[in-house]
């Protein structure tokens, strides 16, 4: 049971990642690529009616974490306290300036909010890499389950790592870019002429610079936390995820290249999915490590919760989320297609 | 200052503001059936228009619940995350099912909702909005299931680490504490969806200016009206009233100012308690009708906080006293003002009853009031426990966030949250004073679409 919901869990932070992470990618791009007011609504548009239900996917994955490993909730939230607060405000900021700026008519009122668009996105990209870091790196647990991190001390993998060091930068920075180019290769797909055209040639600049940080960053993870590749020699059938990382890199390329924009952003989805299990891998089948002392680890077994729950939890969350996949088709299938000005019904 | 006041602070200060919104989200999602339902049923394009006149400021108001609303849902875990650690295992399920079922719903027809009405038809479209209307109101039974088992936990055992777990899923939705609640809980948000509605209607009447619509509003404003504010006090007042007498009868007795038991308890309608010299200044009360309201008769003895250990007040108990207070205050003036309205209403006075219609206008923020007065009188009236009975606020609260740290993101939310009031005021504004009228011609650049397919 707890391997499930280790998987469970882990499942809908990655379908949080690959689907709010190109909302968070285009508002990377959003001070960038645009060149008139209209390539800035059409971005905008592009992700207007999907970006609250992906964003669904934090609060749902945070809930069932929440029930699944409370211990874990517990102790990672009141531990991470300001980062977390930080990323709180950043989506409120993100969320007002996506809904916000297209109410009123007037410059001032649309560049404030493009820039704080921007801000937002590009700092909670930084947020969640360094986030995925510090839980690679792991934190300094007590005995009672407890820790708890200031933003940044002296920048370095100690004795007293803050939430910010240079290893969780990386991982900030490789999240940085490598959600633009998640948003790049959604805007290939989702609008056309000039716009599209810059969209992609920005990506392959990008792809560029995401590979030599996906290259960089084992190592650097190896160096923060030397077991990092334990799991993997342990069973070697997990190699095929590095692997897959690699031919999906390969395949954005490949795909941008011959401009199938689709399949493009299909490698980038699936880049980030693999990227994610990889980390999972890494830390099963601890949730959170310590950095103190391993016994204090905190592990599967140890969060999680009673047998009942979980037992009547398999049923209802198996049930709830085959309802939202179909709400997710309709959605996705009524919105398909290219984006674009005009006409009517677009009531904001 | 003291870790424990300021993390109560905090989660005070976040869940208030963000009901703010959801009582007039779940209010309006319902009114916004009732105008698409008559525009099917009659064929009048009038009622489409105000439904999307309203679905203007719903958007709007939407949004302010949703980005309010992230943050209480991580709350528990670090604010309270001594409480989130040991009762996740029941209360985490009630979270994690509104996530599920409810926001996946709501925001998916939202979206539908508010960029399709060109491309559905009219039955879908009709669908959509009550799938939003459903979503609000699974999402309102889920968070007032959480906040049942804290005050009247049930379904529980103990696990060997400490940890709460469910015992029957089923138990733990059927609260008995949790359907009272729900219903009088929704009564209120309809009440404010229907004042909102009533004032607006006004505004335009007595301004001269889209008067058609106007009526409208107030029409389905004030039906809608009256129901809601006469189910708030009875049934659904009166049985959370009932229900608490006898499970929380502390709190009862902080509410109503009880200091000492009493047969034919004295109701009080206005005083000042004084906690040190147990007595009320300057009461105004009504003998007898305490224990008649209670237990239907006026000779029961009704508990007072004699008869409670002192460190089991609820506390600050002058706060809850007032709450209390103002929450049924304005529950009788709600009933008296539409009782009124919907009189006029029926024998067509009440389109030239200019001093109901100022009323009306200006009656708003009283509802607002009255459902915060009412959580407060809820969440003080927990007090001191966390889950009542079982856990004490001070075991609760994360004990590793300084009260540096608390009082820091205190106040950045205070001042995020003045930045987007200022915000929702200005755009709501802005609906209202552009009027209905406008929803039928939308200008290209403030409303243009999205072409899609
Ligand atoms: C428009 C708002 C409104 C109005 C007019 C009233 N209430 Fe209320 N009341 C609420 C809005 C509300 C609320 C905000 O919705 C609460 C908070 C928790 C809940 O379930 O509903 C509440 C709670 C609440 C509680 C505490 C329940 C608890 O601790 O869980 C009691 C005893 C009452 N109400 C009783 C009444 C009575 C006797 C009223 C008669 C006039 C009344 N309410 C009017
Ligand atoms: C179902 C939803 C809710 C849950 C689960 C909930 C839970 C909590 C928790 C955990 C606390 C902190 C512990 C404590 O001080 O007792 C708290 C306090 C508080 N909540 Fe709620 N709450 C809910 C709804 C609301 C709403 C809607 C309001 C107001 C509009 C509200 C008002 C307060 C207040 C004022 C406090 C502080 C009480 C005090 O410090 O004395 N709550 N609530
Ligand atoms: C501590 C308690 C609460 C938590 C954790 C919480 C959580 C949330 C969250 C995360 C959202 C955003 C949903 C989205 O993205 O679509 C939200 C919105 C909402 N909440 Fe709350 N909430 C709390 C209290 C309440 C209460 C007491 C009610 C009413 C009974 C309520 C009703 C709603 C509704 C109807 C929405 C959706 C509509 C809107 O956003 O305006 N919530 N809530």
């Amino acid at each position: 049971m707890g391997f499930t919901w280790f998987w469970l869990v882990a499942i809908m932070l990655v379908c949080y990642v690959v689907l709010d992470g190109f909302d968070l990618g285009v508002g990377i791009l959003h001070v960038f690529l645009p060149q008139s007011e209209e390539e800035r609504q059409l971005m905008m548009r592009s992700i207007g009616p999907v970006w609250d239900g992906n964003e669904v996917w934090l609060l749902a994955g945070g809930g069932t974490l929440y029930f699944a490993f409370p211990l874990l909730y517990a102790s990672a939230f009141s531990g991470f306290y300001l980062a977390l607060m930080i990323v709180l405000w950043l989506l409120i900021m993100r969320g007002a300036a996506i809904e916000l700026r297209m109410k009123i008519d007037a410059g001032v009122w649309r560049q404030f909010f493009d820039g704080v668009f921007f801000i937002a996105s590009a700092l909670l990209a930084v947020f969640y890499g360094a986030a995925l870091a510090n839980v690679i790196r792991g934190v300094p647990l007590q005995a009672d389950g407890y820790f708890f991190l200031p933003l940044w001390t002296d920048w370095r993998v100690g004795a007293h790592p803050g939430i910010l060091d240079w290893y969780t930068v990386i991982g900030g920075v490789v999240a940085l870019v490598a959600l633009a180019l998640h948003g790049a290769l959604y805007l290939a797909v989702k609008t056309e002429g000039d716009l599209q055209q810059r969209a992609r040639a920005l990506g392959r600049r990008l792809w560029l610079a995401v590979l030599l940080l996906t290259f960089l960053s084992l190592p650097a993870s190896i160096i923060a936390r030397p077991d990092t590749l334990a799991n993997y020699r342990i069973y070697p059938l997990t190699f095929g995820v590095p692997l897959v990382v690699f031919l999906a890199l390969l395949g954005m390329r490949f795909f941008s290249r011959v401009s199938d924009d689709r399949k493009a952003f299909a490698c980038s989805c699936l880049y980030l999915a693999v990227m994610l299990v990889g980390a999972a891998i890494a830390l099963y089948p601890r949730l959170l490590p310590s950095t103190t002392d391993a016994t204090y680890d905190i592990t599967i077994d140890k969060a999680l919760s009673g047998p009942h729950t979980i037992h009547v939890g398999l049923i209802w969350w198996s049930f709830g989320m085959l309802c939202a996949l179909t709400y997710f088709v309709i959605v996705y299938r009524m919105f398909r297609g290219k984006v674009s000005l005009g006409g009517g019904g677009y009531e904001h | 200052m003291d870790a424990l006041l300021l993390h109560r602070l905090h989660f005070a200060f976040t869940i208030t503001f963000h009901y703010l919104f959801p009582q007039l989200t779940m209010g309006l999602a319902l009114l916004i059936v009732a105008l698409k339902t008559i525009a099917i049923r009659r064929n009048d394009e009038r009622y489409n228009q105000a439904a999307r006149f309203w679905a203007k400021i719903f958007a709007v108001n939407f949004l302010l619940g949703v980005v309010t609303g992230i943050p209480m849902e991580f709350e528990f875990g670090t604010n309270w995350s001594q409480f989130a650690r040991v009762t996740g295992g029941v209360i985490g399920q009630p979270l994690a099912m509104e996530g599920v079922f409810s926001f996946f719903l709501e925001s998916a027809f939202l979206g539908l909702f508010l960029f399709g009405e060109k491309r559905l038809s009219a039955r879908a479209h009709w669908a959509s909005a009550f799938l939003v209307f459903v979503g609000s109101w699974i999402s309102g039974f889920f968070i007032i299931v959480t906040n049942a088992w804290m005050q009247h936990p049930v379904a529980y055992r103990v696990l060997p680490n400490g940890g709460y777990e469910v015992t029957s899923f089923w138990e733990l939705l059927m609260n008995p504490w949790a359907l009272r609640e729900y219903a009088h809980n929704m009564s209120g948000a309809v009440i404010t969806g229907s004042f909102v509605m009533c004032s607006v209607g006004a505004l335009y009447l007595l301004e001269n200016r889209f008067s058609e619509h106007g009526k409208i509003f107030l029409r389905v404003g004030v039906i809608a009206g009256v129901i809601s504010c006469i189910t708030q006090i009875f049934p659904t007042g009166d049985a959370q009233g009932k229900y608490m007498a006898k499970q929380q009868p502390a709190t009862v007795a902080a509410m109503e100012g009880l200091f000492n038991s009493k047969t034919g308890a004295p109701i009080v309608l206005i005083g000042q308690p004084d906690e040190v010299t147990q007595h009320i200044d300057n009461p105004i009360a009504v003998n007898d009708i305490l224990s008649f309201l209670i237990y239907g008769t006026v000779k029961a003895e009704v508990t007072g906080l004699d008869k409670i250990p002192r460190d089991q007040w609820p506390s600050p108990m002058p706060l809850l006293f007032y709450a209390y207070h103002i929450m049924a205050g304005l529950g009788t003036y709600f009933a008296a003002i539409m009782t009124i309205a919907a009189f006029l209403l029926w024998r067509g006075k009440l389109f030239d009853t200019h001093w109901v219609l100022w009323a009306l206008l200006l009656s708003f923020p009283f509802p607002y009031i009255a459902n915060t007065a009412g959580w407060l009188t809820a969440e003080i009236g927990r007090q001191p426990w966390i889950v009542y009975g079982l856990i004490r606020v001070p075991e609760g609260y994360s004990k590793y966030v300084s009260s540096g740290n608390a009082l820091f993101t205190l106040l950045g939310f205070m001042g995020m949250y003045t930045i987007l009031s200022i915000l929702f005021v200005v755009l709501v504004y802005r609906i209202i004073d552009h009027g209905p009228a406008v929803a039928e011609a939308p200008s290209i650049l403030t409303n243009a679409a999205v072409k899609v397919g």
